[in-house]
């Protein structure tokens, strides 16, 4: 095994990127994800990328489009506020079926909200965030480990579907430090003959586009890449189980929600109560299978999160309402401890006795 | 250690100076009564000694931070009582100063204070397991950077290597020779290695002038 270095999560997305093959990052800084800027900033230049500080979001996000247009690996991130800018943006690399690479290192809102850790953005990232019909493949990192490892994930998928790829994570996973390997596989950069790299005089003209004057040519595109979204949502869902098997209450969490619900985990087993983990790795395509399985011997699902209530509803979706779905949460930049998530176990728990 | 009037801790983004500066104030603390710690990071609204106050100040610590340190409101804010650190003669200061020759650059306008006084430690707190300054050569480009910055020339390296709360007393060891390739590149000397408290009791006897560390931060 490789020796580990200290990093925190922003910088482990930044190296990954680079290892990954990504040279160009386009982004403005915004809180807590600025040092995914500054660390491009600073190894960029001696690498032979292009690390640019682009006027505002809309910019970088629009420059991502160029860079993707000619088949590159390309990358911007943001936080909450950043990201709604990026939005129409993000419909534009849909409509024009691009891989890229945003990440989304989000904190408490609705507004300018604050700094502080947030998950309110699951809807924004699960149903495309801008509009139109479309999906982005969203991926939800519970360590600085895997911050790297989804990074890497992020672009093969994004290249491997013509997607955008989305990281999902929070002020937390950002901002904390942990030992990480960057001893993983990057797979080879797959060919893309869509790619406007110069014909040469040898081939047709590509063509990137997201406009349509004809509707029926519109509405065949949107068919067919929903087609590709059965497709992802078929083979990509990742998932993590822990302690289910047995289960009679499942809580559902990602991210930080998810680390902190391990822990009232094992103390609520500690005191007898049968209760296990689904952390959902990928959260569009959503991991409906264990949920569904979960469901045939589960009696109740707690969802832990930091919203008001977002994934509860994939959840539901997911259990098909046949068992009951309650909430745990913190809003607006404060976590839930593992004491509030082990008295939402125990209060079901002991409910169910009854 | 003997610690001048001020000791002031810089060094690359994420090395760990908070920590140590913390430790430092109650090291001081029990040897210096009127003793001060002074957060004077501009670059990192999060990880500040503000997480350590109550500690600090039931220490008898004098608590200099500004008052946005760890709230919403993400400006690069002083604290107000900023010039009691040069002003105060009898108060001897710890200052955590942010990362990289961003953070150093708050340190002008107290710089020629700082140096006409003459009772200072610049010191460069260095980790080996941080990706951007894993050898010598590299940490030292950093330390030009920050005294670019603030006009303070190093007097001395503390050795802060670690992995967070996986570090090994191995992992602490294998870091010697590259604080003493620092050492060697810019002829200071390393005065510190930092150690987790258990970690340090296993080192005990095996690296000089060991200080053993409190963690102040609690990972999830």
């Amino acid at each position: 095994m490789s020796e580990k270095v200290l990093m925190k999560g922003n910088e482990a997305i930044a190296e990954a990127a680079i290892r990954a093959g990504c040279r160009h990052y386009f982004g403005y800084p915004i809180t807590p994800q600025t040092e995914v800027a500054a660390y491009m900033a600073k190894v960029m230049p001696k690498i032979g990328g292009t690390f640019l500080q682009a006027e505002s979001e809309i910019a970088a996000i629009n420059m991502v489009y160029g860079v993707a247009s000619c088949g590159l690996r390309v990358m911007t991130s943001s936080s909450s506020p950043g990201i709604s800018l990026k939005g129409e943006g993000l419909s534009y690399l849909a409509g024009a079926d691009l891989p890229a690479l945003v990440v989304n290192v989000q904190r408490g809102g609705p507004g300018l909200g604050g700094i502080q850790p947030s998950q309110s953005d699951y809807f924004q990232a699960t149903r495309g965030g801008g509009h139109g019909d479309y999906h982005m493949i969203v991926l939800a990192p519970a360590s600085v480990q895997e911050m790297a490892e989804l990074t890497v994930r992020g672009f093969e998928l994004a290249d491997k579907y013509r997607m955008t790829a989305m990281i999902l994570a929070d002020g937390t996973m950002g901002q904390m430090m942990e030992p990480v390997s960057l001893d993983f596989n990057v797979a080879p950069v797959p060919e893309k003959p869509w790619a406007t790299t110069g014909t040469k005089m040898a081939r047709e003209h590509n063509i990137i586009n997201s406009l349509y004057l004809k509707p029926d040519e519109l509405e065949r595109g949107n068919f067919a890449r929903y087609e590709k979204y059965a497709e992802v949502e078929a083979n990509e869902a990742r998932y993590e189980e822990y302690l289910t098997d047995d289960a009679d209450i499942i809580i559902a969490a990602f991210g930080i929600a998810a680390r902190v619900s391990r822990n009232a985990v094992n103390e609520a087993r500690k005191q007898g109560i049968k209760v296990g983990l689904i952390r959902p790795i990928t959260l569009w395509p959503f991991p409906k299978a264990p949920f569904k399985m979960a469901a045939d011997h589960a009696k109740a699902f707690i969802s832990v999160e930091l919203s008001m209530g977002q994934m509860i509803e994939d959840v539901k979706l997911a259990t098909e309402c046949r068992v009951p779905v309650t909430l745990c949460n913190r809003a607006g930049g404060m976590i839930p401890s593992p004491a509030e998530v082990l008295a939402a176990i125990k209060k079901i728990s002991e409910g169910g006795n009854d | 250690m003997e610690y001048k009037r001020l000791t002031l801790l810089c060094g690359h983004y994420g090395t760990g100076k908070t920590n140590v500066a913390v430790n430092m104030a109650l090291d001081l603390k029990r040897k210096w009564d009127n003793t001060a710690i002074a957060d004077l990071d501009i670059v990192n609204p999060y990880f500040r000694t503000k997480d350590s106050e109550m500690e600090l100040r039931e220490s008898g610590i004098r608590f200099i931070c500004s008052e946005y340190a760890n709230s919403n409101l993400d400006i690069p804010a002083l604290p107000q009582d900023i010039y009691t650190i040069t002003d105060d003669r009898s108060m001897k200061v710890i200052l955590d100063i942010g990362g990289d020759d961003r953070g150093a650059y708050v340190l002008g306008r107290i710089a020629p204070a700082i140096k006409e006084e003459n009772d200072f430690d610049m010191l460069m707190v260095v980790n080996a397991y941080r990706p951007l300054t894993r050898d010598a050569a590299s940490t030292v480009e950093v330390m030009r950077e920050i005294e670019t910055a603030c006009g303070i020339p190093f007097t001395g390296i503390v050795n802060n290597s670690n992995l967070g709360v996986e570090t090994t007393a191995q992992d602490v060891l294998k870091t010697v020779p590259y604080a003493d390739g620092i050492s060697k590149l810019t002829g200071l000397p390393v005065v510190l290695t930092t150690a987790e408290t258990s970690v340090a009791e296993i080192l005990c006897g095996k690296i000089e002038n060991l200080f053993p560390l409190k963690l102040q931060k609690k990972i999830i």
